[in-house]
């Protein structure tokens, strides 16, 4: 655990601004030279119950949530409350203050609203913070604001108080109030987060602040950007232009984003009446020429298998995004989790192909969006591209000059009209659309309009010219040559090195990941190893086709394997099981199902019960720990 | 840009170029509706003069989307109930293609009934043909979301509780801009409202009336049909919504009486279509969407010069 950060925790209910704060209070971090990283933890609601948002700020880079936090800004209550009158909506208890001090951390701060938590009513809370060093400063943030204009304002004035008590300066977060707010509103916003800035300085001894800002200094350009964002960038940048979608958590931002972007590019999105449909559209726009998308979350994505396999069987490309939650059903729709591994896997029927990548960190949303658009189009597969609510929602600073590439509009394998009049392409005056004999197993493709290259395609199973055909012969050449350009793909993601591993290369035991515990089990390495074990990890990113050789070369190398992940099932075990057909013995599992992502802690101490002691023991968090089991 | 030279082309069109040169015989019973269909479309697209090779034919699944094996266009034989969304893209990334889609009653009225509702109301610039003949053929004679209440079939033992489904008004109701119905055994006007039907900008759908003389013996489909549009009887304003809604009424409950009315039933003009809508509200681009990725002097965006300053 460094000291020297600041993990900053805003809690209020829905509707309060936590989110809209906690970004700007990110970036105004970001932008005095700090790395950071946001966690968003909120219910299924539009208005009150508890949430909150951490934002961790650290002059090392910072690639997790972090373990608990330093500084408790308890906002406001969990009732929704309407603006206009003291009407409160709900019934919960009070627990932006109650329910988050179980992971302050030692010697961490609090502030918390005196006009709407009273800390008399939480059991044992004087006793609580003596023991644990707190520093408790009740502040009446609501009267503060609707002294100075409206109520809803607090969360200023908590910020203010904020960078009283940690000794951060001002400006930044001007700055960003005079980028977002219309003049009519950033008045009196400006001044409640002055006034509460300087009230609590004078009321209190700041000089030595209780929780400090670090300091940090970048050498370029920072972005403050979500897993959305770099999947929409991604997507946009390899030419991306088409999008079709039905709103669905926390698939949504991605659509939004891309909804927002399109137009001011040319190009078309439509939300429409279901989830087959979304997918079917994107099929039929890249069917007819332009690069296109989709997705959804688990039961939506549910509904589009059938134009998965279509598009597999009529070999249209097509990027199809699946932001995991916690399943099955509904689930718990804004809780993260990553159990739609094997739904995304296996779901259609038949001997169904597609390619599933899933990036573990914001920067490789933006790298593996790309690839998977240029794998869909140079082989002619459906590509998914697998995430989840974390990934998706969490805020972290990457470098501008990580996005400054080339934009790739290009269609793979789709021919000129002039190519299509040549051999072989039109031999018997046909255009043989699906041939046999091709090294890769991608036979180029026309599009409609193009003089020349009229085929049918279809989702039957299909001669070379597109044609129904129940031959044997056909249909056995069709399936190999289709199942051929897996290989292929392997070869050229091997190319790409979307892998991502950390920890000494010869150390004596490997934890595997995938997604988005990557980064969390990266950092729980960096504290295995200094506190004196051995260990390193490998955070696989491409799920189909597997990286068997890396993984196995991996596995090999060491004495035993943790896989880490948020299912209950072990999926992500299953497929290493699957691909590697043998190691059983040396992997065991540490699960975690509770809606929250593993905290660094939560890996080392899973780590050293289970694979140090042997038995798994982690007390005291929501883990579960499944040993190896032999071949 | 010469990639879709297809697209345009003035040239005498001769409606053999539409047959594929190797296919076997349609798979269709002797006797089938379906063919009608089949010559109705090989006559009405030389007329509107649309080429095959810039037609887009997108079919769902049963006897109806073998359609696509047996005109020979740019196809997409695509799975049950789902052509609607798949032509409807395609139009959208390139109106400048003739996009026609095709099913059966059951694939576009029943599994198909969601996309069919929202593509009529958003007015696609497309044609959309049912094939209705009141049975699922394919299947082996199953009752269908038309087959009239009663009907009794394997998996309807004891006559169908169920009311048909009033196709004409449902895409009405919905916001197609032309309706019309017209049946196999009505050649020439099937050619003429196919015809109409694909000149017309807007979502036009077309119920199709075709006999199914393996599993549907006792369909209407046979009797004599009526010209709405030919008849003093029924006179009366085919542009005019309410009027338009009282046909319709009328015909679809005549249809299980053993009264076949056929004709147009709505026409509206003056609705622009969906990619109309779009563009004037700056949410589709002009030129086609398709053509810019074969325009090599075309500068593509990036997401680093247009987007990223607001994450700094």
């Amino acid at each position: 655990m460094t000291d020297d950060e600041l993990i900053w925790r805003i809690s209020g209910g829905s509707g309060d601004g936590i989110a809209s704060t906690s970004q700007n209070f990110a970036k105004a971090l970001m932008r005095s030279g700090l790395n950071v990283f946001t966690h968003r933890h909120y219910p299924s609601r539009i208005r009150g119950g508890h949430t909150y948002t951490e934002v961790r700020a650290s002059a090392d880079p910072v690639e997790s949530r972090g373990d608990g936090y330093n500084f408790l800004l308890a906002l406001g209550d969990s009732f929704a409350r309407n603006p206009q009158e003291e009407a409160v909506y709900g019934n919960e208890e009070i627990k932006p203050l109650s329910e988050n001090l179980d992971e302050l951390r030692e010697g961490g701060v609090i502030v918390y609203d005196e006009g709407l938590l009273d800390a008399s009513e939480i059991p044992n809370f004087e006793e609580r913070a003596e023991e644990n060093d707190w520093h408790v400063y009740p502040l009446d943030l609501r009267g503060l604001a609707r002294d100075m204009g409206r109520e809803v304002m607090r969360n200023t004035a908590g910020v203010g108080a904020t960078c009283a008590l940690t000794g951060m300066e001002l400006d930044h977060v001007e700055d960003l109030m005079r980028d977002a707010m219309p003049e009519k509103i950033l008045e009196p916003n400006l001044e409640i987060l002055e006034t509460a800035y300087d009230q609590v300085r004078e009321e209190y001894d700041v000089d030595a602040p209780d929780v400090s800002v670090p300091t940090g200094e970048h050498d370029e350009t920072q972005l403050l950007m979500s897993g959305s964002d770099a999947i929409s960038y991604g997507a946009i940048d390899e030419g991306c232009r088409f999008i079709a979608g039905y709103p669905m958590t926390p698939w949504t931002e991605v659509f939004t984003i891309m909804t927002q972007n399109l137009p001011k590019l040319g190009g078309i999105s439509e939300q429409v009446e279901d989830e087959i449909a979304a997918a079917a559209l994107a099929v039929g726009a890249s069917h007819a020429g332009v690069k296109a998308m989709s997705g959804s979350s688990g039961g939506g994505f549910a509904l589009m298998s059938e134009p998965l396999g279509l598009a597999e069987m009529t070999e249209t490309p097509v990027v199809l995004v699946e932001a995991m939650r916690a399943g099955p059903s509904t689930g718990m729709p804004t809780k993260p989790e990553q159990s739609d591994l094997e739904h995304v896997l296996y779901t259609s029927q038949g001997d169904s192909q597609r390619v599933v990548l899933a990036p573990g960190t914001v920067e490789e949303a933006y790298e593996q969006s790309r690839i998977a658009f240029r794998l869909a189009y140079e082989y002619q597969i459906p590509t998914i591209l697998l995430y989840d609510q974390k990934l998706g929602g969490e805020l972290t600073n990457v470098p501008k000059s990580h996005f400054d590439r080339d934009p790739n509009p290009d269609l793979g394998k789709t021919l000129s009209e002039d190519a299509l009049a040549d051999e072989p392409h039109s031999g018997d005056g046909k255009f043989h659309r699906f041939q046999h004999d091709v090294d890769d197993g991608v036979s180029p493709r026309s599009v409609p309009g193009q003089k020349g290259g009229r085929f049918l395609a279809t989702g039957n199973e299909h001669d070379p010219t597109g044609h129904i055909s129940e031959s044997p012969d056909n249909r056995v050449a069709q399936i190999d040559r289709r199942t051929q350009k897996l290989e292929a793909i392997r070869a050229d993601l091997d190319g790409e090195d979307t892998g991502s591993y950390a920890g000494p290369e010869d150390a004596e035991y490997g934890i595997l990941t995938f997604g988005s515990q990557q980064g969390t089990v990266e950092e729980a390495v960096g504290r295995l190893n200094e506190a004196g074990h051995s260990v390193k990890s490998y955070g696989v990113s491409d799920m189909l086709p597997f990286p068997t050789e890396q993984v196995e070369a991996f596995v090999e190398s060491v004495d035993e394997v943790l896989v880490v992940e948020m299912t209950a099932s072990g999926q992500f075990r299953g497929l290493v099981q699957k691909n590697l057909g043998r190691y059983g013995e040396k992997l065991s599992s540490l699960l975690k199902y509770n809606g929250n992502p593993f905290e660094p802690a939560e890996v080392v101490d899973g780590f050293e019960a289970a694979i140090v002691e042997g038995d798994g023991d982690a007390s005291g968090h929501q883990t579960t720990f499944v040993p190896a089991a032999g071949d | 840009m010469s990639t879709f030279s297809a697209i345009g082309e003035e040239r005498e069109i001769d409606r053999d170029e539409y047959t594929p040169g190797v296919e076997p015989q349609p798979t269709w019973c002797p006797g089938c509706g379906d063919f009608s269909v089949l010559k109705a479309l090989k006559q009405a697209l030389p007329e509107v003069g649309r080429t095959p090779e810039e037609t887009l034919l997108c079919t769902g699944i049963g006897c109806s989307g073998k359609l696509n094996s047996y005109l020979d266009t740019y196809g997409f034989h695509t799975i049950h109930g789902r052509s609607l969304p798949v032509a409807r893209a395609a139009k959208l990334a390139n109106p400048d293609l003739e996009v026609i889609a095709a099913g059966g009653d059951g694939d576009g009225y029943g599994i198909g009934g969601n996309h069919f509702v929202h593509t009529a109301r958003e007015n696609h610039d497309m044609t959309y043909i049912v094939f209705n003949n009141e049975i699922f053929g394919l299947t082996k004679g199953q009752t269908s979301p038309t087959s009239p209440k009663g009907h009794k079939s394997k998996t309807q033992p004891h006559g169908s509780a169920k009311e048909p489904i009033k196709p004409l008004s449902m895409s009405l109701n919905a916001g197609a801009s032309y309706v019309a119905r017209t049946a196999a055994v009505n050649p020439n006007q099937a050619k003429e409202i196919i015809t109409e039907a694909i000149e017309h900008d807007g979502f036009a759908h077309v119920d199709f009336l075709t006999q199914c003389p393996t599993w549907n013996k006792d369909a209407r489909q046979y009797v004599p049909y009526i010209d709405v549009n030919d008849s003093d009887d029924y006179e009366f304003d085919k542009t005019d919504r309410v009027e338009a809604q009282e046909m319709m009424r009328t015909t679809e409950e005549a249809l299980y009486d053993g009264e076949v009315l056929t004709g147009r039933f709505y026409v509206d003009e003056d609705r622009p279509s969906y990619g109309q809508e779009k563009r004037a509200i700056g949410e589709m681009p002009e030129e086609p969407l398709a053509e810019r990725y074969w325009d090599d002097d075309y500068e593509w965006e990036r997401s680093h010069d247009m987007f990223l300053d607001k994450h700094a």
